[in-house]
């Protein structure tokens, strides 16, 4: 589904973050990418999204390289991806539901299935009495846990989660992780970029191991060693 | 189509309400700039004014032959309107006229009358009195053609030569006011749609961040755009209210007191006569302004 192809991203000043990564994940599959900070697991996860572009090398989602894509495909396929960021990314002048409404407005859906699906996802997620609230009147980690349902609510083909649990308690981590182990058993391919080494272990899964911009390991059934 | 049309009003009225504080401060600028672009527009219709009533105060005069007859004197009359279709008039002064009119003028000038008395005969030629609506060089012109065309034997004189300088440096006077009135125009609308471009750029780099989320979540980019540019019609609608009420109210009560200085211009009938001009100036400006500056800075941060 996914194909990095001897990718190598270079920031300016010299700075190398990939070299020559090649891998392929499948459709329904669980990998994880793990690596100590500035590894390059974000710059991996901004690749697929295409909000970069390689410096050399090939990223494919199905049969598309994200090189040529024109904008509208990648626009595309962004909507196919729940993504959750790092810093979140929540849309600062909407309030949670809008937040989360907002991603099913972007794919068209009616209005009656939004009215439905919002409140649906915002339960499971805890923050249903805080509907109303701004992102900036939300704890760090109710900020993250409204990330995770915006990325859940279309029923993406792909979830992409960078550090999705950095700042959660460990029972919402817990949460977090059967969730997105719920999500894959449903068929959906799922991406955990993380240096969480617990939740690797405890996993079980595919792990692409990352060091200075090279891939250390790729095991079936990988455990967090770096 | 229809939804999101919907979706996206409802985005611009929602961003609209919750930065009020914005919002206000770009339609506060947009009507300053709007009033700045109406106060021009008025400034043009009272040169224009200004300019007709010199016009009309400027004439060369042909006098004739004494003892021309009167209908000679029209026929020249007639030849002179065919000439060119910038005579605005040609008006005919019998001898009797002109000594009524001397008359009328000088009536209790007791050494004049008894000058006219001594004369004992009527000593003023029968003349043609001829404004245009141009420049100087068209007073040249017909002066030029009285005397020298097929007519010009039954012409005495053309006073034209002695209020040439004048009528020249009133031309140049109205032209230099008009060329400097339209330099400053120019420059004034550019200050302007500047001042406008950066407010409205102040406005949405407040959303900056939030446009680049949209774009990473897949949004289109009309569905991204769209809000921003309904934000700066509405920022030039709203601006445009303002505008054309404190227009025409300050027309009407500025009327009487310009009247004053400019006898006979009336700036609140100016308003009325002009009425769908001055709409269309106030909400062109301020809403094309508005939505031009909204594409453009959006535009900029859409590159994701």
């Amino acid at each position: 589904m996914i194909k990095f192809s001897n990718v190598t991203k270079i920031y300016p000043r010299d700075t190398v973050v990939l070299q020559n990564v090649s891998f392929e994940i499948k459709e329904g599959e669980f990998i994880s990418i793990v690596g100590k900070s500035g590894a390059g697991k974000s710059t991996l996860v901004h690749l697929i999204l295409g909000l970069e572009v390689p410096t050399s090398g090939e990223v494919y989602f199905e049969d598309v390289n994200l090189n040529d894509a024109n904008p509208s495909k990648i626009q595309e396929i962004r909507r196919r991806i729940g993504a959750i960021h790092q810093d979140y990314k929540l849309l600062p002048q909407k309030n949670v539901y809008e937040n989360v409404a907002y991603i099913m407005q972007v794919e068209g859906r009616e209005n009656k299935e939004i009215a439905v699906e919002v409140p649906k996802v915002l339960e499971v997620i805890g923050l249903e009495n805080k509907i109303n609230n701004f992102p900036n009147q939300l704890s760090g980690g109710e900020q993250q846990r409204l990330a995770i349902a915006r990325a859940f609510v279309n029923n993406p083909d792909i979830i992409i989660a960078d550090e999705p649990t950095g700042n959660l308690d460990p029972y919402n981590t817990y949460e977090v992780i059967s969730l997105l182990q719920k999500i894959n058993k449903a068929g959906k391919t799922v991406i955990l970029a993380t240096h969480d080494r617990e939740i690797i272990n405890k996993l079980g899964k595919r792990v692409i191991t990352i060091e200075n911009g090279k891939i250390l390991r790729d095991e079936a059934e990988g455990r967090f060693i770096i | 189509m229809f939804t999101n049309f919907k979706r996206v009003l409802t985005f611009a009225f929602n961003d609209f309400s919750r930065n009020k504080g914005i919002s206000v401060a770009a339609i506060f600028v947009l009507a300053i700039i709007i009033m700045l672009v109406t106060g021009l527009f008025f400034f043009q219709g009272i040169a224009g004014y200004l300019t007709s009533r010199i016009q009309d105060k400027i004439d060369i005069t042909a006098y004739f032959k004494d003892g021309t007859q009167e209908q000679d004197i029209l026929n020249v009359k007639a030849e002179i309107l065919k000439m060119s279709p910038n005579i605005k008039n040609v008006d005919y002064v019998s001898k009797d006229q002109a000594l009524a009119s001397f008359n009328a003028v000088h009536q209790n000038d007791t050494v004049l009358s008894q000058a006219l008395q001594e004369v004992g005969n009527n000593p003023f030629l029968p003349s043609l009195n001829i404004t245009t609506n141009g420049d100087p060089s068209q007073y040249a012109q017909i002066a030029d053609i009285l005397q020298t065309s097929d007519f010009s034997n039954l012409i005495d004189s053309v006073d034209f030569s002695q209020k040439k300088d004048i009528i020249e440096k009133v031309y140049s006077i109205i032209s230099n006011i008009n060329t400097f009135g339209l330099i400053l125009g120019i420059i004034l609308i550019f200050v302007a749609i500047l001042v406008v471009f950066n407010t409205i750029k102040l406005a949405i780099e407040n959303s900056k961040e939030e446009i680049s989320t949209m774009k990473i979540v897949g949004a289109s980019n009309w569905f991204i755009r769209g809000p921003f540019v309904i934000q700066g019609i509405l920022y030039g609608f709203i601006a445009f209210l303002i505008c054309i009420l404190l227009s025409g109210a300050s027309a009407y009560f500025l009327s009487p007191k310009i009247e004053i200085i400019l006898p006979g211009f009336d700036m609140f009938s100016y308003f009325l006569t002009n009425w769908w001009i001055f709409v269309l100036i106030q909400l062109g400006f301020g809403a094309g302004v508005g939505i031009i500056s909204s594409f453009i800075v959006v535009r900029k941060y859409l590159e994701v």
